[in-house]
C-alpha cells in the first residue's frame, strides 16, 4: 500500500502522479481563495433577491407563480446533478486510470449535460421575456435577472473552459498541465451545483410555496 | 498519512452523494409540486433540505470534511461562511426592517 498524503482540499491527484501532485497545494489553495470570492458575490446576489420579493418589490407586474415553470426547474437540478456526477467520473479516471479516453467520455457528457441545461434555461428565460417580465419591469425581476443568469453565465464559462480543455487533451494529451487545470475545472463545476441549490430552494422552490 | 482509497471506493462515494443529493432534491420538490404540507412547513423542508445537500455536495463532490484538512484551507471557506452570514443576514434584516416601517 502506498502511503497518501493530501495536499489540499478536495480530490487530490495522489503521489503517483509525481510533480503534478506537488504542485496541486499552491494552485488548488488559489482557486479555492477565488471560488470563495465568487460565493461572497453570489451570496449577496441572493440576499438582495430575498429582500425584492413581496407585492411592494413586485410593481404590480408578474410574480413567482406567474412567472415559473416547476418542471423545467427541476429538469435543470437533474442534468445539473448528473453532470456533477459525470464530471467525478472524469476526475476519478484522469486519477486512477490509464489513457485518455476514460477521461474524454465523462467529459464529453458533463459538456453535453451543461449545453442542454443552458438550453432550458434559455428557454425560460425568453418565455418571460415574451410576457413583458424583463429586468427593467420590477425591483423583483432586476434581482432574479441580477441573480440566476450570473450562475448561467457561470455555466457558459464552464462549458468554454471545458471545450478548451477537451482541445488540449487532443493537442498535449493528459500532461501534468492539463491534469492542473482539470483539477481545478472540477472544483468550478461542483462549486456551480452547489450555488444552483440555493437558486433551486431559494428562487424556484420557494418561489411557488403557497 | 493514510492508505491511498482506491478507484472502487471513491466511485462509490460519488454514487451514494449523486443518490443522496436525488433525494434531498425530490423530496422538497414533490412537497412543492403536491402541495402536500402548508406553505410555512414545506418552506421548512426546503429551507433543511437545501442546507443538508450542500453539506452532502461539499462531502461527497468537493470531498470536504472536517478531518484530515490542510487547516488554511478550512480557515477560508469557514470565514467566507462567517462574513456572508454577517453581511446576508444584516442586509435581509435592515431591508425587512425598513419595509415593516414604511407601512
Amino acid at each position: 500500500m502506498t502511503q497518501f498524503e493530501r495536499k489540499h482540499p478536495g480530490l487530490n491527484l495522489g503521489s503517483h502522479h509525481g510533480a503534478a501532485h506537488d504542485q496541486a497545494e499552491a494552485l488548488v489553495f488559489g482557486f479555492w481563495v477565488f471560488l470563495m470570492s465568487d460565493l461572497i458575490i453570489f451570496g449577496l446576489m441572493f440576499a438582495t433577491y430575498i429582500t425584492m420579493q413581496g407585492p411592494m418589490a413586485e410593481a404590480g407586474g408578474p410574480g413567482p407563480a406567474q412567472l415559473y415553470d416547476l418542471r423545467s426547474a427541476w429538469i435543470q437540478t437533474l442534468l445539473l446533478l448528473t453532470s456533477s456526477l459525470t464530471f467525478g467520473l472524469a476526475s476519478l479516471a484522469m486519477r486512477h486510470k490509464h489513457g485518455v479516453a476514460p477521461v474524454v467520455v465523462p467529459l464529453v457528457v458533463t459538456l453535453g449535460l451543461g449545453l442542454t441545461f443552458l438550453g432550458f434555461e434559455l428557454h425560460d428565460f425568453q418565455g418571460m421575456l415574451a410576457q413583458g417580465a424583463g429586468p427593467g419591469r420590477s425591483g423583483f425581476l432586476s434581482a432574479f435577472f441580477g441573480l440566476v443568469p450570473l450562475h448561467g453565465l457561470h455555466v457558459t464559462a464552464g462549458c468554454i473552459w471545458l471545450m478548451v480543455m477537451l482541445a488540449q487533451i487532443a493537442v498535449f494529451g493528459l500532461s501534468d498541465m492539463v491534469k492542473l487545470r482539470l483539477l481545478r475545472l472540477g472544483l468550478f463545476w461542483h462549486f456551480l451545483d452547489i450555488i444552483w441549490i440555493g437558486i433551486f430552494s431559494i428562487v424556484y422552490l420557494a418561489g411557488l410555496t403557497g | 498519512m493514510k492508505d491511498e482509497p482506491n478507484y472502487r471506493q471513491e466511485l462509490r462515494s460519488y454514487l451514494i452523494g449523486f443518490v443522496l443529493a436525488l433525494v434531498l432534491t425530490a423530496v422538497p420538490f414533490g412537497l412543492v409540486a403536491t402541495g402536500a404540507l402548508a406553505p410555512l412547513q414545506t418552506l421548512g423542508v426546503i429551507t433543511v433540505f437545501a442546507l443538508i445537500q450542500v453539506v452532502v455536495h461539499f462531502r461527497f463532490f468537493l470531498h470536504i470534511d472536517l478531518s484530515q484538512q490542510k487547516r488554511e484551507d478550512l480557515h477560508l471557506i469557514l470565514f467566507t461562511v462567517l462574513l456572508l452570514l454577517i453581511m446576508c443576514t444584516g442586509m435581509i434584516w435592515i431591508m425587512a426592517s425598513l419595509s415593516e416601517r414604511m407601512h
